[in-house]
């Protein structure tokens, strides 16, 4: 285990070297965050509406109380959409898509030799290939996250005039109730956590294939499942920490 | 020049080179060759720094290369050219791009000279108007020659090449020797060839090391390999009827 950690760290600190050509790197962080962000922006949408939409049905369900204000179902639904669906849910999609990309991406570069020859042209290969999809990584998911944010309160209201367990009028004032900022805070620090797990877990898995065709498909696997882990760890430290 | 002292790696207990000592001239075709095992990629990986030798020197120019830093090595490496057994070509990019990965990276050409150079390459490796083309798209064949035209955009002073010949056409792979030998005319380049084709090895074999097992059994030039006693090359050069013949009536 301390062998792995000591590998990622010294990966990590690799990955940051200063760039041989900052032009061309910033051409791959641009491609990166295309690639991480609008990639991604279909499937959030997708899962942040249907998100929303459930569990502000659900909490209205629950609290279907003559003695309870319907606008209390707002409320509930907002800080639940800010502070653990749209964050970690989001992170967990992306993980899938974004992580196995990446893991996968990186380790057919090293099994086809496309790292060895980048490192025999005298490129600092972490740097190139893995500090753009980190920054992008920290950029674009922080920004996926209030998309699907907005989109999961959006998922809300539309549950609201579709159910009718909640009036729309209700669900907007219990959003608007109480609200503390403090919520928006841990959203912000919960995304970017998981932007940067997602995107360097996964790219080390990827760099340090060795093998094939089997071998890559394995690395994607490890690089999604020990990011979901983690993920879920810094989801429970951050959470602890902060409220 | 490269020069290689006593080399020696072993991963784990499995010696793999075992007190390797070469010298590669420039301007002529220096082959490693061996059986499969031998230890000949290994060999070159760690002559290019991809591994790191368990003991011993590689020197280019006089200069310890095993021993220098990642940045130390940078120099060094922008005039090395190196063409892979499967090309290593990026996947995500056009031919075109590949070519000028390097220059955009290392240099500070303008765009039009980076363009006249990518299709200046491109023309020494027969290739013209492929430069939109992705890796995908191109034959084996192909796939080396851009290969070869992306190790040359620099203008390197050693080229590597492993198994040039692996998984071609024996047309081809003559074709695919000819420029090599003529680029390493042409440029004055030290070239350093991987490979077990014996074609290869009688086409432009100017100065051959033989290892086998991780040791180097015999150095000598094409036209030696022939009257050699040496029995571990005979066993190796010989294998085949047709080079038995082909002896038989020298």
């Amino acid at each position: 285990m301390f062998h792995t950690l000591g590998r990622y760290l010294i990966l990590l600190r690799l990955s940051f070297r200063k760039p041989e050509k900052f032009s061309v790197y910033w051409a791959e962080i641009m491609r990166e965050m295309t690639s991480q962000g609008i990639g991604s922006l279909g499937i959030i949408c997708i899962i942040s509406v249907f998100i929303g939409a459930v569990a502000t049905i659900q909490v209205a369900f629950q609290l279907s109380s003559p003695l309870v204000p319907q606008s209390i179902a707002g409320s509930i639904s907002r800080d639940s959409t800010i502070l653990e669906f749209s964050p970690t849910i989001s992170a967990l999609v992306l993980a899938g898509r974004v992580g196995s990309s990446i893991a996968s991406q990186i380790g057919t570069m090293r099994v086809t030799e496309q790292i060895d020859a980048l490192e025999i042209m005298g490129v600092n290969t972490p740097g190139y290939l893995i500090s753009p999809k980190i920054i992008a990584g920290l950029t674009m998911i922080p920004l996926l996250t209030i998309i699907s944010v907005a989109l999961g309160l959006s998922g809300g209201y539309i549950a609201c005039i579709v159910s009718r367990n909640i009036s729309p009028t209700d669900y907007i004032v219990g959003l608007r109730d109480s609200f503390n900022p403090i919520i928006v805070t841990v959203c912000a620090v919960k995304s970017i956590a998981f932007g940067f797990i997602i995107t360097s877990v996964c790219s080390y898995f990827g760099f340090y294939t060795s093998g094939g065709a089997l071998e890559v498909g394995q690395s994607a696997t490890k690089g999604v499942v020990f990011s979901c882990i983690w993920i879920l760890f810094a989801d429970l430290v951050i959470s602890s920490t902060l409220l | 020049m490269i020069e290689i002292q006593d080399i020696y790696k072993t991963f784990g207990d499995n010696k793999v080179l075992r007190g390797i000592s070469a010298t590669f001239k420039p301007g002529i075709n220096n082959l490693i060759i061996g059986g499969s095992g031998s230890g000949k990629t290994t060999l070159l990986k760690c002559i290019v720094g991809l591994h790191e030798p368990t003991a011993g020197k590689v020197l280019y120019d006089g200069e310890c290369f095993t021993t220098m830093t990642f940045r130390e090595r940078v120099p060094i490496r922008k005039q090395i050219g190196m063409l892979f057994q499967n090309s290593a070509l990026f996947d995500s990019m056009t031919v075109e791009q590949n070519i000028m990965f390097p220059l955009n990276l290392f240099t500070d050409m303008p765009k039009d000279e980076k363009l006249d150079r990518v299709n200046f390459c491109l023309k020494k490796v027969n290739l013209n108007d492929k430069n939109n083309l992705f890796p995908s798209e191109l034959s084996g064949g192909m796939k080396k020659r851009v290969g070869i035209a992306r190790a040359i955009s620099m203008q390197p002073k050693y080229l590597f090449v492993d198994e040039p010949n692996s998984g071609l056409d024996p047309l081809t792979s003559i074709l695919i020797d000819n420029l090599i030998n003529e680029i390493t005319e042409e440029f004055n380049t030290t070239t350093v060839i991987v490979t077990h084709d014996m074609n290869s090895v009688m086409g432009i074999g100017d100065h051959v090391v033989f290892l086998d097992n991780g040791e180097k059994w015999w150095e000598g030039s094409k036209n030696e390999i022939a009257h050699t006693n040496n029995k571990e090359l005979n066993e190796f050069v010989f294998a085949s009827k047709f080079m038995r013949a082909a002896r038989a009536k020298l």
